[in-house]
């Protein structure tokens, strides 16, 4: 699933150490798993804001999954403040998964 | 580094200090029934009215089934209604009553003392559901979600509450007969109000939203899932109403074919989930939940017999074939797989929630999957020689699979505590 971005350049970096960040029960990384839908950037006044959701909401490892995107983002942007904010709307599917994830799970 | 904090929208789970009591009580329940029904092996060449049989069902109805499964759902009930748990408290009072009200009933049964110590057990264990059964019904009503899982959830919990509660009118007739009959002859009603009504409720109301979550599958059908859940409650209302009336035996086959149904169409709905999974690998605690699905076949057969021969005074060892397979089998299975698919993500959650990226094993790496395996090999072993021990009333077999299972409970406690005690390497 393709992550939307106001800054293409930047959204590389972000997802680059996002592909490090696992969701622990199923064992993919939460870009390819299609949990991260949006990553804006405001140089004016250096914040990120992350859009992501979860596999199913209330999920008992959501809070550390996204304490992990935005650490993980944190540390790929030192200078700026980063926000995550978790949506449910529209919900996740396995068709958010990308091949590569679902090759990974079809092994 | 300026960091703000984390989730604008994030959501609130259930604290593992609500969820962990109950497993651990569950561990220790599931041991001591082992061992009591080790001890108790010449209780299956009697009738079943017997103070060690109310004593060891109770302990695995109570005990083992209702607490795992109260204290997943507190955990589980989020998702399930995609809305927070009401109340800990609740939860917490939940907890306390049931761990002392469910040692009193049981030591009450066990002793057959029918005075003060089982009344004041099955009077905190009716506490107990209350609690539960409110914080249910709230949390479900502030989410205003009220899709088919609620449903189940909803009304697995008030059959609970019907079972505890006829349970403590039962308890209250021994004392002093103020029922119509005697306590021996509402029992069929009593069982059947925990069983259909709050396990197999609750357990397909939960394992339909898990086991498609689980396997990562595509598949959803409300439709059928509602179709069950009707077919569920209107098996067990006629069954109520039944035996109530004093109906000809061979109406018991028309409940019993509603359920029968129901479970053929909750087999499809499992076997559809698997054939349309993303995740190919499915793992050993999945296998062994899955297993309990067909394993609901062994009660289904000898309720089936103890149908038949309803008029017969030899069905004694058939009807305690039923409650073995009901408890030690489909029940004791799927909690064995779906313990070691839920507890280590309370402690994962508990010990790595804040912690810096990188290196931190995966939930199933907090428990041994070799003693699981154990577990698992000396649990299936057990249950059939017993299964086998009851059906030729062998003492032999009787013996062997009682120890077996001890054993495999002796594995499943440590890998518990394994997990639960499991610390952050340095």
């Amino acid at each position: 699933m393709e992550v939307l971005s106001n800054n293409n350049l930047y959204c590389s970096a972000a997802l680059a150490g996002l592909y490090d960040v696992f969701d622990p029960e199923i064992g993919l990384n939460v870009v390819d798993l299609g949990l991260i839908y949006r990553i804006d950037f405001k140089d004016e006044d250096k914040t990120i804001a992350v859009t992501m959701t979860l596999t199913t909401q209330f999920c008992p490892m959501g809070e550390s999954i996204t304490s992990d995107v935005q650490q993980s983002v944190s540390n790929a942007f030192k200078d700026y403040q980063v926000s995550v904010n978790l949506v449910f709307d529209p919900a996740w599917s396995p068709d958010n998964i990308s091949p590569e994830g679902q090759e990974y799970l079809n092994r | 580094m300026p960091v703000s904090d984390p989730g604008s929208g994030l959501q609130q789970t259930t604290s593992y200090k609500v969820v962990l009591p109950f497993y651990v009580f569950a561990a220790v329940s599931f041991l001591i029934s082992c061992t009591l029904l080790l001890l108790n092996t010449d209780i299956f060449h009697q009738h079943y009215f017997q103070p060690q049989t109310l004593a060891i069902t109770h302990l695995m109805a109570l005990g083992w089934g209702t607490m795992i499964i109260l204290g997943a759902s507190h955990q589980l009930l989020p998702v399930l209604i995609e809305g927070k748990l009401d109340s800990f408290l609740l939860a917490l009072l939940s907890f306390i009553f049931a761990a002392v009200g469910i040692p009193l009933l049981v030591t009450g049964f066990y002793l057959f003392n029918t005075g003060l110590i089982l009344q004041s057990g099955a009077v905190l264990i009716n506490a107990s559901v209350i609690c539960y059964f409110l914080n249910v019904i709230t949390s479900i009503g502030e989410s205003k979600k009220y899709n088919i899982h609620a449903f189940f959830i909803a009304t697995a919990s008030l059959w609970l509450f019907t079972t505890t509660f006829f349970g403590l009118l039962l308890v209250f007739n021994f004392s002093r007969s103020w029922l119509p009959e005697n306590s021996i002859e509402y029992l069929s009603i009593h069982a059947h109000m925990g069983i259909a009504g709050w396990f197999l409720l609750v357990i397909i109301g939960v394992a339909s939203r898990l086991i498609p979550m689980f396997l990562i599958s595509k598949y959803s059908s409300p439709v059928s899932l509602w179709w069950i859940f009707a077919l569920i409650n209107i098996a067990l209302l006629g069954f109520i109403i039944l035996k109530s009336s004093g109906a000809y035996p061979n109406f018991y086959y028309s409940p019993f074919l509603l359920v029968l149904i129901a479970l053929i169409l909750f087999g499809y709905y499992n076997y559809k989930a698997f054939k349309e999974r993303i995740r190919k690998h499915v793992d050993k605690q999945m296998k062994i939940s899955l297993l309990s699905v067909a394993m609901l076949l062994l009660p289904l057969l000898s309720l089936l017999v103890v149908i038949y021969s309803i008029r017969e005074n030899s069905r004694s060892n058939m009807v305690l074939l039923y409650g073995f397979c009901i408890f030690f089998g489909w029940i004791t299975a799927l909690i064995m797989g779906m313990t070691f698919k839920t507890l280590p993500f309370i402690i994962w959650n508990k010990v790595y929630q804040i912690r810096a990226i990188g290196k931190t094993p995966a939930p199933k790496e907090l428990f041994s999957e070799i003693l699981f395996k154990v577990m698992g090999l000396l649990y299936l072993t057990g249950f059939i020689l017993f299964f086998v021990g009851i059906l030729l009333l062998n003492n032999l077999l009787l013996k062997t699979g009682a120890v077996t299972l001890l054993v495999s409970a002796i594995v499943y406690v440590i890998n518990v505590l394994k997990t639960v005690f499991h610390q952050a390497k340095e």
